[in-house]
């Protein structure tokens, strides 16, 4: 018997609200973005279980794309946040708010 | 059986995630992104997305948590943070809040009966071969253009990621106003060479 896609998806919204919950309560740039990626999981985990639900594979094929994005998106942020503890050696979200270091 | 698993897996992500978010070395919040990258894996599986699931654990738990760590140890930030500290006034009731009504939110709009969209005709899941074969042949054929574009992306990213991460001798993020001028001053040489 298998586990109905509503399941999935309840599963999947309260992983994407712990994410966003993360990042709007931590303050360390590191842990922020990795609550990011929770939130993009979640998110992933929705797109395989309509694609299931629907029998569609273009919902899986979206899936590897979010992967390939998410990756370059790590790539860039954590480039920036290399940049940014260069300059000021500080962890916390609410330190870095000018554009112009 | 199926049951089991995704019980199973669902609380091993939800405690991973957990843990990304209340953990206070940023060490053991990578830890916990790892668990639940896997849980999702496993999920995926579940699910008959083995593609994908293979993916995830490559892509995610291979690379990207490393990178995280690498960050991480570079820096040298895995110092604890108190997070029993509010720096804003308030921020945190007003953050669970609307955490509150962003789970009401994607829960209602998941309710299984609101799904729309007829089964495809095109591409369907079920049928003959894996999952693989069917991934490849939508991929290359009617997601061939946006296949193209995630390498153009991707080029991006590594030529960004050098930019950004690049020291320059001065001390600066970026190093243009450094490298106009020799070009200017080699200018004039050459055209009285010409000349």
């Amino acid at each position: 018997m298998r586990v109905p896609g509503a399941w999935y998806l309840g599963l999947s919204a309260v992983l994407f609200t712990i994410g966003a919950l993360g990042l709007l309560v931590r303050r360390n740039v590191l842990v922020m973005f990795m609550c990011v990626e929770l939130m993009l999981n979640a998110v992933n985990l929705t797109f395989v279980t309509y694609a299931r639900m629907l029998d569609d594979i273009g919902g899986q094929v979206l899936v590897f794309f979010v992967l390939v994005v998410a990756a370059a998106e790590v790539v860039v942020g954590l480039a920036i946040i290399v940049a940014i503890f260069r300059s000021r050696a500080d962890a916390t979200a609410d330190d870095i708010s000018l554009l112009r270091g | 059986m199926d049951w089991f698993v995704f019980v199973v897996a669902g609380l091993a992500a939800l405690a991973g995630a957990l843990g990304v978010v209340l953990a206070r070395n940023p060490v053991h919040s990578a830890l916990g992104l790892v668990m639940t990258l896997f849980a999702v894996a496993v999920l995926f599986v579940a699910q008959g997305a083995h593609f994908l699931a293979a993916v995830q654990v490559i892509v995610y738990a291979g690379a990207v948590v490393v990178l995280f760590l690498f960050v991480i140890m570079l820096l040298g930030v895995d110092r604890s943070e108190d997070l029993r500290k509010e720096p804003l006034v308030a921020q945190r009731p007003m953050a669970f809040v609307v955490s509150a009504l962003v789970l009401l939110q994607v829960l209602l709009l998941a309710r299984t009966r609101w799904v729309t969209g007829a089964p495809s005709l095109t591409a369907p899941i079920s049928g003959p071969g894996t999952d693989v074969e069917k991934i490849a042949s939508t991929l290359f054929t009617r997601y061939l253009l946006a296949f193209e574009a995630t390498s153009v992306l991707l080029v991006i990213a590594v030529v960004g990621a050098v930019v950004l991460a690049r020291r320059t001798p001065g001390g600066g993020l970026t190093s243009h106003q450094e490298a106009a001028p020799p070009t200017e001053t080699a200018a004039p040489p050459t055209e009285t060479a010409a000349q």
